[in-house]
């Protein structure tokens, strides 16, 4: 994994494989030990950690809950994974395509109304309204990305600023509500079945990505598209395309979170949907050990960071930090994250670890550097 | 940088140099000749909102003297290929310190308002150009983190709104320096005479200043050599590196400037203060004339982007759109538009053929794929 500003700079000369360094080079390690960290803090402070009951005819307790609120951020972040992977910038626009998304759903349902409990179209057919909104939000930005060549971060720039206020028009500028029971369905519970039902979709979603990308070849391309694009080209890849379905998939499975969102709460906020989680999702993959520079990808890397990044947050809810200033130590315990597995802390960690133990490795070689 | 001699650097990307007129020209000129079109149209299609008149002009820059710093801020950085988008939450976070600080309870003079702002910008500009360039992280994780930083500091100081009270600082805050000669006469037969808030004049000495850094000095060039092609950079002995520091803790900079005059705008402090607008200021600097490959762009463009940007804002209500979220979306396709022309022009410089307009932060591996 190289992090480096400068595409031309070698990287660091390797010293000889060492116990540290091999801990080091692992590119998960220290979102696990941050996730570790977080756990067993839980554990110390909150005797009832792993207990888990039956409230409601639904599984409730502290493990559950993360999991139910980390599941929005799961989806958005597999596809913002596939989208780093393949064009190497981020997705900013992923929070407003939640909103899009929920907004045509709920008009769909609501018609006209702001607040009924009469569906005016199929259910089904809203969902799958909603759905192909999202899915055209992630054409437009792959068509920007793929066709004319924008970086990613600005392409998406666009929706990102007007996406919201799009939502808006589309809800005429007002929260929907939408009662019908059978609308929380997909956010809260399925009579009948103990888990929440947001859990089940973010797991379905990740089983999805991952038979997508290791039963097809698209996790091959993706990656080589996101390695060495013309490489690719001349191996007989349609990077276009590829870099094209990594963003609609990133806009679906956006537009599956909004659907999942609006459906937990019941409503259609546009103001509130998906609201900065463009950026949880973006730390959930740079935390997972992805490099943010393209390539080489790793699901589960994915789902661990967004895992970790829920747990933080919902442990500073419980040591009574408000909302607001949470991101100060999101902030904080990130930087601290990405510092500590940047290549040049490694060498400098590297270089004192050679001048206590004094030993004199030949520089540049015996490497086992592989990335 | 240690060379002795005076090395002169081209402005303009390698791409444009086959042309008559470099890229920089000519996105500076489809800048200015928009924003002058538009002002000349809706001078025409409203007649009743006094579009013609000196005040209305000036009271644009007067509107956004803030963004125009943060813009300033954000061309500096973008040049040299990188970018932060932590301004706008240290636009808040410096409106909120200075409001906490000038709040009724306190008795400091309001003068302190001023080294604070700009330590609190410098600070944050420090702390991520060093990670930036001398840690080698990437600039986009660590101006977000920057921006949560801030963000959250605002609500820790305080979560609730909090006015301004003192004098002194109000004073500035309302202060009008009038120009003389340019006024128009109203039908009431008063005078109405164009005028520039501190705060403006503030911008524009900066803006000033921005210009003759950018053009003159041997900083200015580096930032440009630096965005444009870092390995030959590095080999003409510039200081990649301190370079890229520099521009980050000049745009910190700029961002407790912008933080100053916002306040100074807006005399108080709400935790939402400088919501998103690290956009603005991004769309304000692509708008300008900037290229997001970085090496290309100019302060003067910058301006007229901020100036569109003020225009639209002022407009949009006019067409008879009261919903506040249009303005957004206009600004959106005009960044829209421009993005596009931008890519048109670095494919143009090859023939016919596409290329990726990526800054230097995103080429992972740029050899390879040229």
């Amino acid at each position: 994994m190289k992090m480096g500003l400068f595409n031309d700079r070698k990287g660091p000369a390797m010293l000889s494989p060492s116990a540290g360094k091999k801990l080091l080079n692992n590119r998960l390690i220290f979102s696990l030990l941050v996730l570790m960290v977080v756990v067993v803090q839980n554990i110390i402070t909150t005797p009832n950690f792993f207990e888990i009951t039956m409230t409601n005819g639904l599984l409730s307790g502290y493990i559950p809950n993360i999991l139910d609120e980390a599941s929005e951020l799961i989806i958005v972040t597999m596809g913002m994974t596939l989208v780093i992977a393949a064009s190497g910038g981020v997705d900013l626009s992923v929070g407003p395509i939640m909103a899009i998304a929920a907004s045509f759903c709920g008009l769909l349902l609501n018609g006209s109304e702001y607040r009924t409990d009469v569906y005016h179209s199929p259910y089904f057919l809203a969902i799958l309204f909603g759905l192909v909104g999202a899915a055209l939000c992630g054409a437009f930005n792959g068509f920007l990305v793929s066709r004319l060549k924008i970086q990613p971060m600005i392409a998406t720039l666009i929706l990102f600023t007007a996406g919201r206020s799009i939502a808006k028009q589309i809800t005429h500028g007002q929260t929907i509500y939408i009662m019908n029971p059978t609308y929380k369905w997909l956010g809260v519970q399925i009579p009948g079945i103990p888990i929440r039902t947001t859990i089940l979709v973010s797991i379905a979603i990740v089983i999805l990505v991952v038979l997508l990308v290791k039963l097809t070849s698209l996790g091959l391309y993706i990656q080589s598209v996101g390695i060495n694009g013309s490489a690719a080209r001349l191996v007989g890849l349609n990077s276009r395309v590829i870099k094209f379905m990594a963003f609609v998939i990133c806009g679906i499975l956006a537009g599956v979170a909004g659907l999942v969102s609006s459906s937990s709460v019941g409503s259609v906020n546009s103001g509130e949907l998906g609201l900065s989680i463009e950026m949880d999702a973006i730390l959930a993959v740079a935390l997972g050990g992805n490099n943010l520079g393209g390539g080489k990808f790793s699901i589960a890397g994915s789902v661990i960071g967004a895992y970790t990044i829920q747990a933080i947050t919902t442990t500073l809810y419980a040591m009574n930090v408000r909302a607001d200033q949470l991101n100060v130590f999101k902030a904080i315990i990130i930087i601290v994250i990405i510092v500590a597995s940047s290549e040049v802390f490694k060498e400098k960690v590297n270089r004192l670890f050679r001048h206590i133990t004094k030993k004199n490795v030949p520089v540049g070689g015996l490497s086992d550097e592989r990335q | 940088m240690r060379d002795s001699k005076k090395t002169t650097i081209s402005a303009s990307s390698p791409l444009g140099k086959r042309s008559g007129l470099s890229n920089t020209g000519i996105l500076l000129l489809i800048t200015v000749s928009l924003f002058v079109i538009l002002y000349v149209s809706s001078t025409i299609l409203f007649k009743d909102s006094n579009f013609a008149k000196y005040s209305v002009f000036f009271n644009l820059i007067n509107n956004k003297a803030y963004l125009l710093m943060l813009a300033l801020g954000l061309t500096v950085v973008l040049i040299t290929g990188s970018i932060d988008i932590s301004v706008g939450s240290v636009t808040g976070l410096v409106s909120m310190v200075i409001a906490t600080m000038l709040s009724s309870q306190s008795n400091i003079s309001a003068i302190w308002a001023i080294p604070i702002s700009l330590l609190i910008g410098v600070a944050f500009g420090i702390v991520q150009g060093y990670l930036v360039s001398y840690m080698e992280i990437q600039p986009f994780i660590v101006t977000l983190s920057g921006l949560f930083f801030a963000r959250g500091m605002i609500s820790v100081i305080n979560p609730k709104s909090v006015p301004i009270s003192d004098k002194l600082f109000m004073s500035w805050s309302s202060a009008k320096v009038y120009i003389p000669f340019l006024y128009n006469e109203r039908k009431n037969g008063t005078m109405d005479v164009a005028y520039l808030t501190p705060a403006a004049i503030t911008a524009i000495a900066v803006l000033i200043i921005m210009i003759i850094v950018m053009k003159k000095t041997k900083f200015g060039r580096s930032l440009y050599s630096v965005g444009g092609n870092p390995q030959s950079a590095l080999l003409m002995g510039v200081n990649v590196k301190r370079i890229k520091f520099m521009a980050h803790v000049l745009c910190g900079l700029l961002a407790g400037i912008g933080g100053l005059l916002y306040t100074l705008f807006a005399p108080s402090g709400n935790p939402q203060n400088g919501y998103g607008y690290e956009i603005d200021a991004i769309s304000s600097s692509v708008i300008g004339g900037v290229m997001l490959s970085g090496g290309v762009g100019l302060p003067i463009g910058t301006l007229f982007g901020v100036l569109i940007n003020s225009l639209i804002e002022r407009v949009v209500p006019l067409l008879g759109i009261v919903d506040a979220s249009w303005p957004r979306i206009i600004s959106s396709a005009f960044l829209f538009v421009f993005i596009v022309l931008q890519s048109l022009f670095a494919s143009a410089g090859h023939k016919g053929s596409f290329k990726p307009v990526l800054p230097q932060w995103m080429r992972f591996n740029l050899k390879k794929k040229n």
